[in-house]
């Protein structure tokens, strides 16, 4: 049994009492004495060099402040990407300039290029549309294979192909990966698109900017999954405010899902706006804002194929993808296709050759960037997709045909060929597990029973395995990232013995401040309840790169271990002074320090208070206080895996798609809160199931975003989804982090979509249709419906 | 012009235009900023609130057609001494939200569900909030939450 409160315990959130009586503090929520509030201008078309924008009308309008344009912002620098990849050819991928506010062309629909400031949003907003801009309308580059053949039309004039990078993973190893293909005895191709998403995190962003200029001061609030990384990016590139002038606070934040880890121009533009106005300037973004400017996810079209003997052996994989970058390179835009895309394409398989190549295309759309699981959806899903396919094309079942190509359990330490080392996994194991839990046995007799109803049942099957805990910063740095990857955590032990651990992850959902407290708890032997957890303040926390990528606990919590073995190793010098021992012979167990073989003892609370009451004390040789700051840099990534079953009906007479079981088989390492957990994983295949049957961008030819709100949008309401069946039950621990854990919070974004796909692909073959062989999501009624009848 | 309603059971005030919704007289107004606006087509039902007992997305209500009546947000939901309401302590219980954003909704419209049916099926549950969306938990929990509330035995509801 775990300790109450400690690791392994389900301890109920205590961040809930806050956002169950309406006390959460979101950023909207904040309001400062003498805002004013901000609201930008957006472009409605797709492409168009800006002429001339008259601003002169609006600010004569009531209640206006300032009216800022592109022009304003020539002088400050403008938003990097965060990750350098080199083409096949060996030359540096292409950085067209983000500016903070559009100057000289419009790049997408909702590209912001004005900005008012008044004394109420509603002034902003009227004064907004007395903004008389002429824009030249450009013909818009929408389609990707449209945007690499016409290269006289560019998003941008210094990406003079539309084509930012053109990556082969790994290039050397190409000859012997086309050489398998040459005399493979079958070669499986499936050609799919991976759709475009909108990240939907239900509350919009905003911010606050708040300049103080008695001491020359800026503060930002803002929905920011790492705060630590916009104020360096808003310091070192965008604005050029020194670090140490410059707070971010990112505090409750609703949701993230990867679209709020990045920088924004309006986050700058508060910024400036406050600055000459010497008055905080609030934004909130509203909806169909968010649609129009909050970075898309995913959208890659893929080409795969899948080689094999004719018993099924893997033999190489081969895939060329065209993945849009949208009109601008957002922070994270160019590592999601290639190093969060390419190193999984392995999967738990061992495949002996692997090679991807990924053509990253601008296109006068919203920018695109990691979103929930972040290229390793993709992977998962074509690698996925085509194995089900080549177990069709050779008579072999599903589940055979990826036991006998799994890594197995004894080939550990494993090296794949696309560049991972997998330190450890149990791929059968998950496999069983979801076996036994989805009742493979009773299938038929489901089918039968769905049969009566004038319903089609298939099962659906899938297997993933992610790269989480980003990441050795040595590694990443050669790979092209221009920031580290570790995470921070002080441990500040209070002179009456309670606790404050300030940490550089974010929590937006996840529950850390129960989590963490639970591992300082069991570390410590201490009660949960004397441990807070700070976070989202750069001026409290130490410099930590944030949430996102499955990485918190692994990162920040392995920091958190580091900095706590670090307050017992003072805590035992302390302690052998007051136990006149030597130090060597103090021992620490739940939360006591003892002189080894004998009942004297001191506890954790007189140790704290003799650290800041140091009358008994070994002053010469240890200064006084208790508080310890540990930075961890993962030795690896982690390799959580698992195995997943989706059971669906289909509605012949209207292409519909209803999901009657879900299981999924996890192997997150050790697990810390059981309900989270499984929480985290309930949403990830929500949101995976949304891509499979409901979301989707859709832009028409001239670059209008036709799903620009939650009516033609379709997000997964409750009556779209089952109940889940979860388990986390086989564990094989992470071999080199300190707590043994993975990650779980992308896991049912990754597997979730092939093993839907795969069910409705095996309910129509079950039905006779057997010349269907793949259906793009997302899977409409009208998509399934063409294919049985088109 | 100002509106004058009873919010919470206390009758309190605050200057409008015309145009001002019943989300923003909350928030902006009252400083009542446990309603929460998620969307601008009242799709998401993260402002839902009750006004005379019936859930009402009061991101598309005009403040002063709500005057004189009676309105009752997130922050009048807990117990009179400060405690969790059921609806409230089993949304805890249950982990029936992740980030919090949507919550307030989701218990406005939970309560107004049971209110109405004390007794509901899954399916009922799943029928009457699919007017309000969550993006972290997939519902499975918020389902299993309002289910506990009602009383009825929500480890029956999946294997989990």
């Amino acid at each position: 049994m775990p300790k109450d409160g400690g690791i392994g315990a389900s301890t109920l959130r205590r961040e809930d009492i806050r956002f169950l009586t309406g006390k959460g503090r979101y950023t909207a929520d904040i309001n400062l004495r003498g805002q004013a509030f901000a609201c930008f201008l957006r472009s409605e078309v797709a492409h168009g060099r800006i002429r001339s924008i008259d601003t002169s009308a609006a600010e004569e309008m009531p209640g206006v402040l300032a009216v800022m344009t592109g022009e304003d912002f020539t002088e400050v620098g403008g938003n990097p990407t965060g990750w350098l990849v080199q083409s096949r050819d060996g030359a540096t991928m292409k950085e067209p300039k983000r500016p903070v506010l559009a100057h000289g062309k419009v790049r997408h629909v909702g590209d912001a290029y004005a900005l008012v400031v008044a004394e109420t949003y509603e002034q902003a907003k009227d004064a907004c549309e007395a903004i008389e801009a002429d824009i030249e309308e450009l013909p818009a580059i929408v389609d990707m294979a449209a945007a690499v053949a016409d290269t006289t039309n560019r998003v941008h004039d210094e990406c003079d192909d539309n084509v930012v990078f053109d990556w082969g993973w790994i290039e050397e190893n190409r000859a012997a990966v086309d050489a398998a293909f040459e005399t493979a005895p079958h070669v499986t191709t499936l050609e799919l698109v991976n759709n475009r998403l909108s990240p939907n995190a239900m509350e919009p962003r905003a911010s606050i900017g708040d300049f103080d200029s008695g001491t020359g001061d800026y503060k930002l609030y803002t929905t920011s999954q790492n705060p630590h990384l916009t104020r360096l990016l808003i310091s070192a590139f965008v604005m050029g405010i020194p670090e140490n002038k410059l707070t971010v606070i990112a505090p409750d934040v609703g949701g993230g899902f990867g679209s709020k880890i990045y920088h924004y121009g309006e986050e700058a533009a508060v910024l400036a706006a406050s600055k000459r106005l010497d008055r905080p300037v609030k934004w909130v973004c509203d909806r169909s804002e968010a649609f129009l400017s909050d970075a898309h996810g995913r959208d890659h079209v893929t080409k795969i194929q899948l080689a094999t003997d004719m018993e099924g052996n893997f033999l190489a994989v081969r895939t060329e993808t065209l993945a849009n970058m949208g009109a601008y390179l957002s922070n994270f835009a160019t590592c999601t296709p290639t190093f969060l895309h390419g190193t999984l394409m392995a999967g738990p398989y061992k495949t002996p050759h692997v090679y991807v190549n990924v053509k990253a295309v601008m296109t006068n759309t919203v920018p695109v960037d990691a979103y929930r699981g972040a290229g390793r959806p993709e992977a998962t899903y074509s690698l996925e997709r085509v194995i089900d396919k080549a177990a069709d094309e050779l008579g072999i079942d599903p589940w055979e045909i990826r036991r006998k190509n799994f890594i197995d359990p004894d080939q550990f330490p494993y090296t794949t060929p696309v560049g991972l080392v997998y330190d450890t996994g149990n791929y059968h194991a998950t496999m069983d597990k979801l076996r036994e839990l989805s009742d493979v046995a009773g299938f038929e007799a489901r089918a039968t029973e769905s049969a009566a109803k004038g319903k089609l049942r298939g099962f659906g099957l899938s297997t993933w395995i992610e790269a989480c805990g980003i990441a050795p910063s040595n590694l990443v740095g050669v790979l092209g990232c221009r920031v580290g990857l570790y995470d921070a955590a002080t441990i500040r032990v209070n002179a009456t013995g309670n606790i404050s651990v300030l940490v550089g992850a974010h929590s937006h959902g996840q529950g850390h401040e129960t989590v963490f407290a639970q591992l300082i708890a069991e570390k410590l032997g201490v009660d949960a309840k004397s441990v807070e957890i700070v976070h989202g303040d750069t001026s409290k926390i130490p410099f930590g790169m944030g949430t996102y990528g499955s990485r918190s606990l692994a990162v920040c919590g392995s920091a958190m271990m580091k900095a706590a073995d670090k307050i017992i190793d003072k805590g035992k010098k302390i302690a052998a002074h007051m136990l006149e021992a030597a130090e060597g012979d103090i021992e620490f167990n739940d939360g006591s320090f003892s002189v080894a073989g004998t009942d004297r003892q001191k506890s954790f609370a007189e140790i704290a208070f003799s650290a800041y009451v140091p009358h008994n004390y070994p002053l010469e040789t240890l200064e006084p206080g208790l508080e310890e700051t540990a930075f961890y840099d993962p030795a690896n990534f982690t390799y959580p895996a698992g195995a997943y079953g989706c059971e669906v009906e289909v509605d012949p007479e209207t292409g519909g798609v209803d999901i009657v079981r879900f299981t999924c088989a996890d192997d997150f390492g050790n697990v810390i809160n059981p309900m989270i957990v499984a929480g985290q994983v309930h949403g990830g295949v929500a949101q995976g199931i949304g891509q499979a049957l409901l979301e989707g961008v859709v832009y028409n030819e001239d670059g209008q975003l036709l799903t620009g709100s939650y009516m033609d949008y379709a997000m997964p309401r409750a009556d779209d989804v089952p109940n889940f069946t979860v388990d986390h039950s086989c564990v094989t621990p992470c071999t080199h982090n300190p707590l043994g854990a993975k990650g779980c919070g992308e896991a049912g974004a990754i597997g979730t979509p092939p093993a839907v796909v795969n069910a409705v692909i095996d309910a129509l073959h079950r039905a006779g249709h057997r010349h269907i062989t793949h259906i793009d999501m997302p899977l409409t009624p009208s998509r399934v419906w063409t294919a049985m009848h088109g | 012009m100002k509106v004058t309603m009873t919010v919470n059971g206390k009758a309190m005030s605050a200057e409008t235009e015309g145009r001002t919704l019943l989300s923003s007289f909350l928030r902006e107004g009252l400083g009542l900023t446990g309603t929460h606006v998620g969307c601008d087509t009242t799709q998401c039902g993260a402002c839902t609130v009750h006004v005379d007992g019936q859930p009402v997305k009061s991101c598309t209500v005009l403040a002063q057609d709500v005057a004189g009546r009676s309105v009752t947000t997130i922050e009048g939901m807990a117990n009179k001494d400060g405690s969790l309401s059921v609806i409230q302590q089993a949304f805890q219980d249950h982990h029936g939200l992740q980030c919090g954003f949507c919550t307030p909704g989701m218990v406005m419209i939970s309560a107004a569900l049971l209110s109405e049916k004390p007794n509901p099926t899954e399916e009922e549950v799943r029928h009457y909030l699919k007017g309000n969306i969550c993006r972290c938990t997939g519902y499975h929990n918020i389902v299993k939450a309002v289910m506990a509330a009602s009383g009825a035995d929500s480890q029956k509801l999946a294997a989990e």
